[in-house]
């Protein structure tokens, strides 16, 4: 299977001497589903920030398709949700312009969208269940629903490989259970590799091939039913050694 | 009012300046940065400082200024951190400080000053309106050119960065906008109130719009709004112009505030 991401060996801190990550090996083979967990504080935004050419590696190599991770070519095929996506000032802002600000990598950067552009932006609104609410401000929906509209903004993009970091913050359970679903769709419809980083992946659990657990390093790397009994604990997984 | 002729000017500069001042802070609000036409005004006193000693038209020498800040503020502001707060403070106070320094030297520590600090608009000539107007032209094109790009990293910036947005050179492009308009806006309302300009509209705005095109359309309505009745008051209540503007945006924000807040208790 070609890989999609592939870290060797990488270990990584934000000063000298600090080791966020350390002695990391992960691959990910495109069209994978995979949940990376760990506790808070583990690392997991920090790996997923070296796994996108955010960060680079104070040791080891990031890979994305094969290309230095910092270096790639083909950002339009990356789409990215990062913890607490959200508009830094507090102007209104309706579902359609979230998600058409996902076409802004992938079509024309000045001047109005194309009618394809459009199109596209309808499919991935209509994708998320949120036609109804297409012209609404964001900030009148339900936490779930803004989490879906931004889901859609990264669809919008097409992307081949979908990163969510911590997408259930501030999602009720149920809301959780029907973004797991979605994302499920997503992934055997559309064939998106997706990388789903929370510190909880009770929600994704049936949904995904792999679960990653990252603390500091990984500790685990399987299908889910082979993790041992005591990571299914959220007090094991929340807290940091 | 309009049969005399310094208040026809003035009322044109400041329909430039009320339109284009919140369409630029608009973006700069977006991203929690609205005093950041406040630290451009400080590197801008320093460019009116030298123009004065050096007996260049000052708002030239202010626009030069203004740019380089504005530039430099945002590229240590993309380094991020406290490190990069630190340096937006040294390089706010370093143009203040330059300033006072040279026009002291100018010989013009004076009443003059104030026309700069405080905006001066009822003494813009016609050369100096074709200047704000031709400018404020360019800076209103530049933000209708760049809107959907300049909206989408407001929207999810980090987002935009992964997928190869060129973020780098529109954050500039942003800076270079707020420059143009703190040294345009410095005969309206001078330096010590741009950034008002740039900001009490669109706050305003944001409480009633319902998207983020009508928060924009809606920003520049009010500042248009506020320019032309503010001086309208000075004229008749013989105020000074830039701040009873200021102080009509002000109030606009407190009425658009009242509005939001009973309309979400109804």
């Amino acid at each position: 299977m070609p890989l999609a991401v592939e870290l060797a060996r990488v270990s990584f801190g934000y000063r000298p001497g600090q080791r966020v990550l350390e002695n990391v090996d992960l691959q990910l083979g495109e069209g994978e589903f995979v949940a990376v967990a760990g506790p808070n504080g583990g690392g997991k935004t920090t790996l997923v920030r070296l796994m996108l050419g955010l960060e680079r590696p104070t040791q080891g190599e990031a890979l994305l398709y094969g290309e230095p991770a910092h270096r790639f070519s083909r950002r339009k095929r990356l789409g990215y949700l990062a913890q607490r996506s959200l508009v830094g000032g507090d102007a209104p802002v309706t579902v359609r312009e979230v998600v058409s600000a996902g076409r802004l990598a992938v079509g024309p950067l000045v001047g109005p969208l194309r009618r394809r552009d459009r199109e596209l932006v309808s499919e991935a609104i209509e994708r998320v269940g949120l036609e109804e609410h297409a012209d609404a401000p964001l900030r009148t929906l339900s936490g779930g629903m803004q989490q879906r509209a931004f889901i859609a903004k990264a669809l919008a993009g097409e992307p081949s490989l979908l990163v969510l970091d911590e997408p259930t913050t501030g999602v009720d359970a149920e809301s959780q259970e029907s973004l797991a679903g979605l994302l499920d769709t997503l992934h055997s419809e559309l064939g998106v590799t997706i990388v789903y980083v929370s510190h909880e992946f009770g929600a994704v659990e049936s949904f995904v091939q792999r679960v990653v657990l990252v603390r500091r390093t990984v500790v685990f790397d399987g299908p889910p039913h082979d993790l041992p009994g005591v990571w299914h604990d959220p007090s094991h997984v929340h807290v940091r050694d | 009012m309009f049969e005399t002729e310094f208040m026809r000017l003035a009322l044109g500069a400041g329909a430039v300046v009320g339109l284009l001042a919140p369409a630029v802070g608009f973006f700069l609000v977006q991203r929690r940065q609205s005093l950041i036409g406040d630290g451009i005004g400080h590197v801008a006193f320093a460019g009116v400082a030298a123009g004065i000693l050096l007996d260049v038209a000052p708002v030239l020498t202010a626009l030069v200024a203004a740019v380089l800040g504005g530039i430099v503020i945002e590229l240590l502001r993309s380094r991020g951190g406290a490190a990069g707060d630190q340096a937006l403070a040294l390089v706010f106070y370093t143009g203040i400080a330059l300033g006072v320094v040279l026009i002291s030297v100018a010989g013009a520590l004076n009443a003059d000053l104030f026309q700069y600090l405080f905006g001066s608009i009822l003494t813009v000539t016609r050369g100096d309106l074709a200047l704000i107007a031709a400018l404020g032209a360019v800076g209103i094109a530049t933000v209708v050119f760049l809107y959907r790009a300049l909206a989408g990293v407001a929207i999810d910036e980090e987002g935009a960065r992964v997928a190869g947005v060129p973020i780098g050179a529109l954050n500039v492009a942003v800076a270079a906008l707020a420059a143009v308009t703190v040294a345009l806006s410095m005969r309206v309302v001078g330096i010590l109130l741009v950034a008002a300009l740039m900001v009490l509209p669109v706050s305003a705005a944001s409480r009633v719009a319902w998207s983020m095109r009508s928060s924009l359309a809606l920003s520049m309505a009010i500042g248009l709004g506020s320019a032309l009745s503010g001086l309208t008051i000075s004229y008749y209540a013989d105020l000074p112009p830039g701040g009873t503007i200021v102080l009509v945006a002000a109030g606009v924000f407190a009425v658009a505030a009242f509005t939001s807040v009973a309309r979400g208790r109804s």
